[in-house]
């Protein structure tokens, strides 16, 4: 059977559990960690293991843009690095219907194919451009590092590319020989997805591309993500804290809490009738 | 010999340590091996880690030839032959062909080295990621995985700010297509003279603590771009004021009296013995 393929879903994540400590007989025990994920949080009263990430599951068919909500700590970033390959997880199998037509394991690969799966079949957009960029290279080396990684040696090719996509990214032709620390927080994360859509990746993960932006700057970027779906036909995971921007970007949501995903729906119908009392209180806040 | 010391100042041991290393070295070309560098009678980062190898392979029917930046009579060269030579007892020459053990810092010999001799560089900086990546812990992995986009970029940056690739020495290549090394600090005139070259060439860095090695006959290239092709300094046209040698690296000065501008050989070696009439051995002066 194709796991992925038969469906459609660019994507498959299976019971991601991710922890940071060792865990205990309490903590460990799977039962015992669904009553204190409902009791007391993600943390182990007894060891003070925390669960960043318990039996997260989700399937992102092709094209699609799933939006991840939550409060901080609940997750979210640990769910994009899992994805991102960026943490080694605990347990939990991923599968991408790009790799091997969704057979293998992603998570049990080797590095040197970890490697590839980053750089061609992945793309990141971090929250911190500091993370995803290098500051000190101008902005068309770093949209060109995603090329030469995928083994391109030829300038003009590159130079090329590199241009087209940053110009698509609304960033100055003028400016692209600029290392990214000279440019505003807007412009950064118009870099860093120029440099993550560089080798056409069919998968991008967004985590909280527009936390730290003025509104003004947030909305010409979620235009910019908008775009690059419809142009680029790429699946997207979009992680924020905010309602506003997975309501604008989403066509499905999963809400997460405590490491754990609470709800799972289209956005409109998370937004018009949420069932549990978390993600109620969420978007009671954005109606306010 | 210096009363007091052991054949070639270190002990066994520490000999032995070293010649371990560049056994593995010579077993993985390209392949930085850490080794324990010892302390010498003169300060890290004044090549100490080409002193340690010169120590430990050096015999007592060995010809010595130290060179810094291609002059036999620098400060540093004189201080090193001296030493070596105190501490061992052997022979020492400025004839590059003469030579079995070249200690060199910056250049190789412009005379094609033989089958048999041993080239023995100082390195300040060996590895060639840290440009990119500041872990020791990173580019040891970068290594081992063959994660070498980073260099790439590096140079595809000088491209971008500069229009061409503007380093002028410690060009990285890359050897028999798996290990990205830095060949020290020798002019991109020298890069091409690593290739295949009937001598063993032996890169120890004493402050960074590792040592790495090309056997002879080793396939090492000079990374480049396919529309930007590696090139070597242009030395065509120049000559040398001493000897009247063309085509080899020469070092450029501004005579202050006559307010021209003059070419030496850098290899001052190469260019007395052409002077004095000698015949040199793939001479291309």
């Amino acid at each position: 059977m194709d796991p992925v393929g038969e469906e459609r879903f660019a994507l498959r994540l299976e019971h991601l559990t991710v922890r940071y400590g060792d865990g205990c007989a309490l903590c460990l025990a799977e039962r015992a960690q669904a009553a204190r994920a409902r009791q007391s949080g993600n943390r182990c009263p007894r060891c003070g293991t925390v669960w960043a990430a318990r039996d997260v599951s989700l399937k992102v068919r092709e094209g699609e843009i799933l939006g991840v909500v939550g409060e901080s700590g609940s997750g979210k970033s640990t769910l994009t690095q899992a994805l991102y390959l960026d943490i080694d997880p605990a347990g939990g199998a991923y599968y991408l219907s790009s790799y091997e037509r969704g057979e293998r394991d992603v998570f049990t690969v080797s590095p040197q194919q970890r490697k590839y799966v980053r750089g061609q079949l992945l793309g990141m957009v971090y929250q911190n451009p500091h993370l995803g960029l290098r500051m000190r290279f101008s902005a068309s080396a770093n949209v060109a590092e995603k090329l030469l990684a995928a083994g391109s040696r030829h300038v003009g090719f590159m130079m090329e590319r590199t241009n087209a996509l940053l110009a698509h990214m609304e960033v100055p032709v003028s400016r692209v020989k600029e290392p990214p620390r000279y440019f505003s927080g807007g412009m950064q994360q118009r870099v860093q997805i120029a440099k993550a859509v560089a080798n056409n990746p069919p998968v991008l993960l967004l985590d909280e591309v527009t936390t730290g932006l003025d509104l003004s700057v947030q909305a010409r970027v979620l235009d910019l993500v908008k775009s690059v779906q419809r142009d680029f036909g790429v699946t997207m995971i979009v992680v924020s804290h905010d309602l506003a921007v997975v309501r604008m970007l989403a066509d499905r949501t999963v809400v997460m809490l405590n490491g754990q995903i609470v709800e799972e729906g289209i956005t409109d119908q998370i937004m018009e009738d949420p069932q549990h009392v978390y993600t109620q209180t969420l978007v009671n806040s954005l109606l306010l | 010999m210096t009363a007091g010391y052991n054949f070639a100042f270190l002990d066994e041991g520490s000999k032995r340590a070293v010649r371990r290393a560049i056994i593995k070295a010579v077993a993985v070309p390209g392949y930085q091996v850490p080794f324990g560098s010892r302390e010498l009678p003169i300060g890290r980062g004044w090549g100490t880690g080409g002193i340690q190898i010169t120590l430990s392979v050096v015999g007592p029917s060995d010809v010595l030839k130290v060179i810094d930046q291609g002059s036999d009579d620098s400060v540093n060269a004189v201080s090193i032959r001296s030493f070596v030579a105190a501490c061992t007892g052997v022979e020492t020459t400025t004839d590059s062909e003469a030579a079995t053990l070249i200690q060199t810092r910056h250049r190789i010999p412009e005379v094609p080295l033989r089958n048999g001799q041993i080239l023995i560089l100082q390195v300040p900086l060996p590895e060639p990621l840290r440009l990119v990546e500041p872990l020791e812990s990173v580019t040891r992995r970068m290594h081992a995985e063959m994660d070498y986009a980073p260099i790439w970029l590096a140079l595809y940056e000088n491209i971008v700010r500069l229009g061409e690739i503007e380093l002028s020495a410690d060009y990285p290549v890359m050897v028999e297509n798996r290990y990205i090394m830095m060949p020290s600090p020798i002019p991109r005139f020298d890069n091409p003279k690593l290739h295949m070259s009937p001598a063993l060439h032996l890169f120890g860095a004493g402050r960074e603590k590792k040592i790495y090695a090309l056997p002879p006959y080793t396939e090492v290239r000079s990374l480049d771009f396919e529309d930007y092709p590696f090139r070597a300094e242009d030395m065509s046209g120049r000559v040398c004021h001493l000897c009247g040698a063309e085509h080899v690296f020469l070092d450029e000065f501004f005579d202050a009296a006559g307010g021209a501008k003059l070419y030496q050989c850098s290899d001052s070696g190469y260019c007395e013995k052409r002077r004095k009439g000698g015949a040199v051995d793939g001479s291309r002066g």
